[in-house]
């Protein structure tokens, strides 16, 4: 089994984020590894020590944006590549979908390419289809488990978690999975995958490495960013003698405001 | 031809052809400059794919818009809602998923018919294959709800319950003891004809399945009331719920977040406040 993860690096769930001169600003918050992609890059892992192969760490982001890789590194992945260009910058999904697909085929021999379900900065969540789209695959979104994989005859079955309710599909491989975090309990880098990564060097390619020359134009173009309006409340606290009492006041007080 | 794909999108879940295909076939022969679909799991993979074949722009959970200069400018939350940003489209069709809840449901107005194009739905080559389907659990749906009542770590935390003699799993008893909590919480939606939410904390301990998680990593909601028991209301959950109407918590630590961004806030243990509270809704709402 050759494997992909594809991973991207956010500021933490915990940050807060705000909009300084026009910009989206986090401060001095650590830049991560996406949430979400930490549940790709165990479910890759666990893949390979079951099949054998290689998980290969993908990302698309500024040369700075190495931290996400690292610390796929560091789980345990045995190869990165991590694709910047100042041409990308301004990417959105349609490009940047185009630019894992085209890493994907260059690096070659992938029968499975892993995906968070997506990103918690953006939480646009289509990046996972379009890379599918683009390659030709089948694209099996929201997997909860993979219920059976046969590298020989090269299938892959999963249940999706779908709003509706659960799906089982089997599909053949090369396929794009991207995973809810049902799926399994991401590890924790070791110490010795922690000095792996940090000497591990990162090849980097370029638009044209890729075979991008010319980076078609993205079709979003952002107006602008600003802080959502404030949601004033002040809470009243419903205080008494006995839960009884309380439940009374609150059951008076929600019905007098028409809250239910 | 929202309405077109909408129904496609439903009737094709036991099926194996995807819709793919021939909705962007469609969108293209008719020379659609927009579309509109709700914000679902199976529409973002539907507009995702139509947006490659048709080289253009998917804008997920919308939740305002404008037409400016021929052009639809869509607002919607990014970083969990911490920031807006205003977005445009510039190719065709300017695809939008629109966030459930926001926009008023339009009354029926009967005698008022579309005109209803019947293409033919040529389907691709198809590659995967569904070999079982199982509806989820009956019951309101969390995106869709009116009112939720969500339950956190703190619905396991009933000394005054001692589990059966036969578990003795010190995790099992916990799980054991949020299954008595968690039925206080059901007992009070029921009345309410509320969904059942939950906190990250109550979902990873095993409490409830991950369905029912509200907040940065779970599910995004946005109904008139919320009411959180036992949940401290941390960052990632408050992402999920904080759009709410009228947030009502019920917590035993007065310094606890959640009250914060609370409407009504009552410091108390949950599981003497809520079947109470069950109780007096029941006789005063008449259910
Ligand atoms: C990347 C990331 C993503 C995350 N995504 C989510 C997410 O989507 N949703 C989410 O919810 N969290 C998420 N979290 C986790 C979040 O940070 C918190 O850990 C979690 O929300 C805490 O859940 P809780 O409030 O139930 O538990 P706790 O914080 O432990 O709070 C329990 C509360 O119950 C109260 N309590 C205890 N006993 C009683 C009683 N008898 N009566 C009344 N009150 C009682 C306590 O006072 C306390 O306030 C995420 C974290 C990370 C790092």
């Amino acid at each position: 089994m050759n494997i992909v993860v594809c991973v991207k690096q956010t500021p933490d769930t915990a940050a807060t984020v705000t909009v300084e001169g026009g910009k989206v600003s986090w401060g001095d918050a650590p830049l991560v590894i996406n949430p979400w992609d930490e549940f790709a890059a165990e479910q890759a892992l666990r893949t390979k020590e079951a099949y054998g192969g290689k998980v290969i760490a993908l990302s698309v982001g500024p040369d700075a944006a190495r931290e996400a890789v690292k610390h796929a590194l560091a789980m345990g992945c045995d190869e990165a590549v991590l694709v910047s260009d100042p041409g990308l910058l301004a990417a959105d999904s349609l490009v940047v979908s185009k630019a894992l697909a085209a890493a994907i085929e260059k690096i070659g021999g992938i029968d499975l390419a892993f995906f968070g379900r997506q990103a918690v900065d953006s939480d646009t969540g289509v990046t996972p289809v379009q890379v599918a789209r683009r390659l030709g695959w089948p694209a099996l979104t929201l997997v909860a488990a993979v219920t059976a994989l046969d590298p020989a005859g090269k299938t892959i079955s999963v249940d999706r978690a779908l709003d509706e309710g659960r799906q089982q599909v089997k599909s053949p491989l090369p396929a794009v999975v991207s995973v809810t975090k049902e799926i399994c309990e991401p590890r924790y880098p070791s110490f010795m995958g922690i000095r792996k990564a940090s000497k591990a060097t990162i090849p980097v390619w370029s638009a044209a490495d890729i075979g991008m020359a010319s980076i078609p134009p993205a079709a979003l173009s952002w107006l602008e960013v600003f802080a959502p309006p404030k949601i004033e409340t002040k809470v009243e606290m419903i205080t008494g003698d006995s839960a009884e009492a309380v439940a009374a006041k609150l059951a008076a007080r929600l019905l007098e405001e028409k809250v239910l | 031809m929202v309405r077109q794909l909408g129904q496609r999108g439903k009737s094709s879940l036991q099926d194996v052809r995807p819709p793919k295909d021939w909705a962007s076939k469609l969108l293209r022969d008719a020379g659609a400059e927009v579309l509109f679909l709700p914000t679902t799991g199976r529409t973002r993979e539907l507009a995702a794919a139509v947006a490659v074949d048709l080289e253009t722009g998917v804008v997920p959970d919308l939740v305002g818009f404008e037409v400016k200069d021929g052009k639809v400018v869509g607002t919607r939350p990014i970083y969990a809602g911490k920031v807006m940003e205003k977005v445009v489209v510039g190719a065709k069709p300017q695809i939008f998923l629109i966030r459930s809840r926001v926009f008023l449901k339009p009354e029926a107005q009967a005698g008022k018919t579309g005109t209803v194009k019947k293409v033919d739905a040529a389907v691709g080559e198809v590659k995967t294959e569904v070999l079982g389907y199982k509806a989820a659990e009956a019951g309101v749906s969390l995106t869709d709800a009116a009112v939720i009542v969500s339950g956190g770590r703190g619905v396991s935390n009933n000394p005054k319950l001692a589990p059966p003699a036969d578990i003795t799993d010190e995790h099992q008893k916990e799980i054991w003891k949020a299954q008595q909590g968690f039925a206080l919480i059901r007992e009070l939606a029921t009345v309410l004809k509320a969904a059942v939410g939950a906190s990250r904390a109550a979902v990873d301990a095993g409490y409830v399945p991950y369905a029912n998680q509200v907040g940065q990593t779970g599910k995004v909601v946005s109904p008139d009331v919320y009411i959180a028991c036992g949940v401290s209301g941390a960052i990632q959950h408050l992402a999920g719920m904080r759009t709410s109407k009228t947030i009502v918590a019920i917590n035993k630590d007065p310094e606890a977040p959640i009250f914060k961004v609370s409407r009504f806030g009552v410091v108390g243990d949950l599981f003497e406040v809520v079947p109470a509270l069950t109780k007096e809704l029941k006789t005063k709402m008449g259910r």
